[in-house]
């Protein structure tokens, strides 16, 4: 299978990156891990006048902490880095646990997490991460550098709310207080399969209060569902068999799932509400220990 | 020579680049279309055609490549993002003479039955001892987990990597 034709340019520095984009506005795409995009080329899909192809732009591949703590993820930072990621384990544990079941091991090797939440595919797994995180997206344009809350990125299937000629060049993660937990479940039938369900839980504790809950739905509505109703039962109170029942049942019926060739709706949503209370009673034996 | 069309008839005006990349170790100057896949670069402009396209859709790996020594799928990256890279096709490996120790493995513990998924199934092989020379059986089936087998032949294609990589320390001759 070929793409239809297109002009091709791969630009050294981001400032070419966005004067080529301000010129070219939506007749742009921009190329990163290509994992999503260059499938969607070759079914003409989508067939784009140019692509920017930004893998020769230096200082976009990083991941690391600022002094406060605030993580940020660069525009070239591959799934396999944050897989492989040193920082990750100890400090952001929801992100270390959902690396690894991102795709399968050779699509991460050039995939990244910015491309990812751009793609804004409701089975998407870092869009909800990033959500249950607080965190968000750093884009640049021709009218200069914004920030974008993950809560307000995603605007329905494929749909985001870069303009034309944008470029998300980071998302950025606070910095958690207090003991930090987290997780990502994900129900697949295969590797290397999108989620039938996922579910990322996020928990910030002061001794046994939960100070801050980010929950959040991966594949089971237009977009990934932040759980706000779960997350606010939880916080301020202590992780016991009730406030984690009464959680996964307000994330459950959050979810808006359908019925596919990957599960009922119903079953998607009964998986949701497992997560929820699997993801939660992880924490609660994590805080004990 | 041009590749992306036909090598025989070749349209006037189409945008063309020349690309330097170093396949299996030689270096080669091509002029390619943008929107010509490695896989296609590989198997019709250069005539490597052991690396083979399976599914087309960036799900079965059978068209796995190594650029710059990482595992990619030659499907879903374009030529043109290989310029200055170098890439490893299964015809770079080793030679009939001089097996790597992956093919000398599959050889050995019948790792293969139709063989199509053999040549990118050698490749994450090959890049996962080349980063980790003593993996565990379950970091075997987790590297190569992206490599489809549809004759389900997995048993001993793990076999073959962990005899590869005893081989490589020196524990079998
Ligand atoms: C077989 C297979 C299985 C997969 N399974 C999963 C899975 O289980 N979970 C999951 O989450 N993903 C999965 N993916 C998708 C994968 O994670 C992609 O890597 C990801 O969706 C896109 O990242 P990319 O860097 O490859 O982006 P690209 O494909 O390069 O781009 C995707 C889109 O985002 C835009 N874009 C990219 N970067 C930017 C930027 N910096 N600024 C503005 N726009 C940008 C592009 O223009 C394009 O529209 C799978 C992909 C494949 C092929």
């Amino acid at each position: 299978m070929y793409p239809s034709r297109f002009r091709y340019e791969a630009p050294r520095s981001l400032d070419e990156a966005r004067a080529l984009l301000t010129r070219f506005g939506d007749e742009a795409k921009i190329l990163a891990g290509g994992q999503s995009l260059v499938p969607l080329l070759k079914l003409r899909f989508a067939a784009p006048e140019l692509l920017v192809d930004i893998n020769n732009i230096p200082g976009l591949d990083h991941h690391r902490e600022d002094a406060d703590g605030t993580l940020r993820i660069g525009a070239l930072c591959r799934h396999v880095s944050l897989e492989r990621s040193a920082l990750l384990p100890g400090r952001h544990p929801l992100m270390a646990s959902a690396a690894p079941l991102i795709a399968d091991p050779i699509v991460r090797n050039r995939g990244t997490l910015v491309g990812s939440l751009c793609h804004s595919d409701p089975q998407g797994d870092w869009a909800s991460v990033l959500l249950a995180l607080g965190g968000s997206i750093v884009a640049l344009g021709p009218s200069g550098r914004r920030t974008i809350p993950a809560s307000e990125f995603s605007l329905g299937p494929f749909q985001n709310a870069l303009l034309p000629g944008e470029i998300a060049i980071e998302a950025v993660v606070p910095a958690a207080q207090g003991h930090v937990s987290g997780s990502y479940l994900k129900l697949e039938r295969r590797v290397g399969d999108f989620a039938t369900a996922g579910v990322a839980v996020a928990l910030e504790m002061s001794g046994d209060t939960v100070t801050r809950a980010g929950i959040a739905l991966t594949g089971v509505g237009p977009s990934n569902i932040a759980a706000t109703a779960a997350e606010q039962a939880l916080t301020g109170r202590a992780l016991t068999t009730d406030t984690i029942d009464e959680a996964a049942e307000l994330a459950a019926a959050a979810a808006q799932p359908r019925s596919d060739h990957r599960g009922s709706a119903a079953y998607k949503r009964h998986v949701v509400a497992t997560f929820v209370r699997r993801g939660l009673q992880r924490q609660e034996v994590g805080a004990a220990a | 020579m041009s590749y992306g069309q036909s090598s025989v008839v070749r349209e006037v005006g189409v945008d063309e680049r020349r690309i330097t990349v170093t396949v299996n170790g030689e270096k080669r100057v091509v002029e390619v279309e943008p929107r010509l896949l490695l896989a296609h670069l590989l198997r019709e402009g250069l005539a490597l055609t052991g690396t083979h396209l399976g599914c087309d859709t960036t799900s079965c790996g059978a068209c796995t490549v190594l650029v710059d020594g990482t595992p990619v799928k030659s499907c879903t990256m374009l030529a043109v993002q290989a310029d200055g890279h170098e890439i490893t096709t299964v015809e770079g490996l080793g030679t009939p003479s001089e097996l790597d120790p992956v093919q000398e493995g599959f050889s050995r513990e019948h790792a293969l039955q139709c063989g199509f998924c053999t040549p990118g199934m050698m490749l994450t092989s090959h890049a996962l001892l080349e980063s980790n020379p003593d993996p565990s059986e379950e970091e075997v089936r987790w590297a190569i987990s992206g490599n489809l087998c549809r004759c389900t032949g997995y048993q001993n294609i793990v076999k073959a990597v962990l005899w590869a990589a005893e081989k490589k320390s020196g524990g079998v001759s």
